[in-house]
């Protein structure tokens, strides 16, 4: 890269101590500015007593008015970024500055979070609960490494988390020691094979440019995260009060729509169907797309499997066949897949014994339908992308932006034969889901009163507390047997947010803060079923809840287990026919058992618990909503059944 | 580890009766051969030895208890055999099925469950869980719990 030139002086002049001129030095290039050679010697670390004591030139320009990291605020200002999170890191140390007293620490306001993948997941919750990111600063070097799972988890659900990396490119500009391991060539590289888009800006004038890219690019669907690199010296060198640097417009992207012909041809295919099924995952991105959902499938009468990536589809509308999915899609004769993560996997049955098969669950002549983002971009490393479908017709393209076009086109061809057939089918559905419902009611009541409490008395104690209330779920209810999507009401599109996406643990409780941090200003009660081996990757996100006074109730499914791990461990034992029961060990969350009240009011969150006898469970929940709703952070640990 | 503790109750109270001691274990393919010659001596059919194909075998409940924690049961099924919809576990507590339904799906599953052999899991104890099963009384319907209807 090439020397910069600086137009003022550099902050690690001041530790050259000696070097005569440093005033002169500053109004030429530095790459001209050759330091004497006698005046050549060894640098005290920096914040350090050596350091302080060091007498530094009478020449030394030791504050500026005015510096690049004041600008790049101006610039994630203009972006609309109304949060950060960050562990605090000195190689952003300029920005962090320039953020809280230049900034005036408000759009964006600093979340101090406690780990590097806590800052990202909550950035992942909140983008799924508001429709738009918050930034994320870390290290380019340790501070990404602790981020990339988080960041991966980001990149399978397809959300546009925003990633600034601090870093020093100019070698001679590190302070030995500690700069040299926090200092990186290429810091987006270990997870470019799982972010959309990169860049190193190498002049303000540059990052103004790549950060608004950056933004408009994480935001185009399918949306995923992006990285841009702070270079420590661009963050601290003085620009001048005058200068002005130009900020570009964000373009007002439209997402890609499926092209009129496809549309017209799936709109023909579903009107024709006997039996259509709408599979819906990653689709309503937007409150909008819930409700187109509901008009296409109330304008076929059809079958719609949410697969709960997102808050897709209300849970009791008739249409809603999610709790049959398996026959829905065994009797139908045309699928369609809106962005679905795994068409292939929900078209097809799967057995994981030693013969690993995979045969359709689909009729042979069932017409197989995708509109998805996902075909617009794909990358070869990590195999998020799931087995290749075979499919009749695949529209490339956003399914939220394309569903108007798709439900007009249904719509102009409807006659009025389909539309009494329709409605049977109509009536047909409404009947099958209304004995599913009682179906999943009677399988809730089996160990009703058990001693630890069933996943369902779980979920039914909580949603007996918060049914009246503007509440919204956020985190995977996928542990709990999704009992709050078979029992509860849901029609909002706030009111779930989907999952980790990529399946890495440590998601949820980091995710389920950020949802809420994006819920407090509308006065959302939120709410958190979370899982005990989840919250112990990082409970430090207990804290940053406290600190920040973000509103959220985290119901402990508290199995003590890495409960999937113990099941997967057994049937590696059962397939050798070694009994079981040494599969606790390395998967066991025991001895001792872990307090998870107690861990939660060591950080200033309200805790009750544990609570194993399911009639102390609605009271003590009670208690916690009305914590909650004082605008404080709450927890109730549940000692619970393993599913 | 408490899966090991379960393992060792059980063990301790499993029924020692004349068909059980030699129906399981080690001694298993012997206890066969004597409990056929037993039988033939006291002029009975072997298949008197064992309930009709569609009845369970004496089981101990208490030790089955035990055993559907022990055995791992209870990871998919949960410890009253309710199931979870999350595993793809079937309800089995009460069973759905006659216990040579259960015994042959347990032996030889057909879809996502890992199958447990006479050597993991011996035919009596297979009992025993079985008749702990039935021991779970069936719980009142969805529609006459106030909770599950809101």
């Amino acid at each position: 890269m090439a020397k910069r030139t600086k137009p003022v002086v550099d902050r690690r002049d001041f530790l050259k101590g000696a070097a005569a001129g440093a005033a002169a030095l500053a109004a030429v290039p530095a790459s001209i500015a050759a330091e004497p050679a006698e005046h050549k010697r060894v640098v005290p670390p920096p914040m350090s007593a050596e350091a302080e004591v060091e007498v530094p030139s009478v020449a030394s320009v030791l504050t500026a008015d005015r510096t690049g990291s004041d600008f790049m605020v101006d610039v994630l200002k203009s972006l609309g970024f109304e949060y950060v999170c960050a562990n605090p890191g000195s190689s952003f140390r300029g920005i962090h500055e320039s953020i809280i007293n230049y900034g005036g620490n408000k759009n964006p306001e600093f979340i101090t979070c406690c780990h590097e993948e806590s800052s990202v997941a909550m950035a992942h919750g909140y983008y799924k609960m508001e429709g738009k990111p918050i930034a994320v600063l870390a290290h380019g070097t340790v501070g990404v490494q602790h981020a990339s799972m988080a960041i991966y988890n980001a990149y399978c659900d397809r959300v546009p988390v925003y990633v600034i990396l601090g870093n020093i490119i100019d070698a001679t500009m590190r302070v030995p020691g500690v700069e040299w391991f926090h200092s990186v060539q290429d810091a987006a590289a270990m997870v470019r094979d799982y972010t959309k888009w990169d860049d190193l800006p190498i002049s303000l004038e540059h990052f103004a440019e790549s950060a608004v890219r950056a933004y408009k690019i994480a935001m185009t669907p399918p949306t995923m995260p992006v990285v841009l690199v702070a270079d420590g010296e661009l963050q601290e060198d003085a620009i001048s009060p005058d200068l002005k640097i130009h900020i570009p417009k964000l373009n007002a992207e439209k997402p890609p729509v499926g092209d009129a012909g496809s549309v017209a041809e799936m709109a023909r295919l579903l009107v024709a169907a006997e039996n259509p099924v709408l599979i819906a995952d990653r689709t309503a991105r937007t409150p909008a797309g819930l409700t187109c959902m509901v008009e296409l499938a109330e304008a076929l009468q059809c079958s719609v499997v949410d697969q709960t990536g997102r808050m897709n589809f209300p849970t009791r509308h008739p249409l809603n066949q999610s709790d049959r999915a398996r026959a829905a899609i065994a009797d139908a004769d045309v699928i369609l897949g809106l962005d679905a993560a795994d068409f292939y996997g929900v078209t097809h049955t799967y057995r994981d014994q030693i013969d690993r098969g995979a045969r359709p669950g689909t009729k042979a002549n069932a017409k197989l339908l995708t509109i998805s983002s996902d075909d617009l971009f794909i990358k070869a490393n990590y195999q998020d992308f799931q087995r290749y479908s075979e499919v009749d017709l695949a529209i490339a393209a956003d399914s939220e932006a394309t569903l108007p076009l798709l439900i007009e086109a249904v719509k102009r061809i409807t006659t009025d034969d389909r539309k009494r057939a329709f409605q049977d089918r109509g009536a047909r559905l409404k009947a099958a889901h209304m004995q599913t419902l009682e179906r999943s009611r009677d399988a809730a009541a089996f160990a009703w009163d058990a001693s630890p409490i069933s996943t369902a008395r779980l979920c039914m104690e909580l949603w007996d507390q918060i049914q009246n209330e503007d509440w919204s779920l956020v985190g995977a209810t996928t542990f709990v047997s999704r009992w709050p999507q078979r029992l509860w009401n849901f029609n909002k599109h706030y009111q779930y947010n989907g999952n980790a996406g990529g399946y890495g643990v440590g998601y949820n409780l980091p995710a389920a803060t950020g949802a809420a941090l994006a819920n407090r200003k509308y006065n959302r009660l939120t709410v958190n079923i979370q899982c005990d081996g989840d919250l112990m990757y990082a409970p430090g996100v207990l804290w940053t809840a406290a600190h920040h006074k973000i509103p959220i109730l985290h119901i402990m499914h508290n199995n003590r287990a890495y409960h999937q791990e113990v099941m997967q461990v057994q049937i590696m034992a059962d397939r050798h026919s070694r009994g079981i029961t040494n599969c606790g060990t390395g998967t066991a969350i025991t001895g001792p058992d872990i307090s998870y009240a107690k861990l939660a009011e060591s950080m200033g969150v309200y805790g009750e618990g544990p609570i194993s006898d399911p009639k102390d469970l609605g009271p003590a929940i009670k208690r916690a909503v009305e914590v909650v709703k004082r605008g404080e952070p709450a927890l109730v640990d549940v000692v619970t059944q393993p599913r | 580890m408490r899966w090991a503790k379960h393992r060792a109750e059980a063990n301790k109270i499993r029924p020692r009766d004349l068909h059980a001691s030699l129906m399981s274990g080690a001694h298993g393919f012997a206890g066969l051969l004597l409990l056929i010659f037993a039988a033939l001596l006291l002029g009975l059919p072997v298949a008197r030895a064992r309930q009709s194909s569609d009845a369970a075998p004496n089981g101990n409940a208490e030790n089955g208890k035990k055993l559907l924690r022990a055995d791992g049961c209870y990871e998919c099924h949960g410890l009253l055999g309710q199931g979870a919809a999350q595993t793809g576990a079937a309800r089995i507590g009460p069973p759905q099925l006659s216990f040579d339904g259960f015994q042959s799906y347990v032996r030889s599953p057909k879809n996502q469950m890992p199958p447990y052999s006479s050597k993991a899991l011996p035919d009596q104890d297979l009992a025993d869980i079985y008749a702990y099963l039935k021991s779970i009384p069936m719980p009142p319907k969805g529609k006459d719990i106030p909770l599950l209807n809101k």
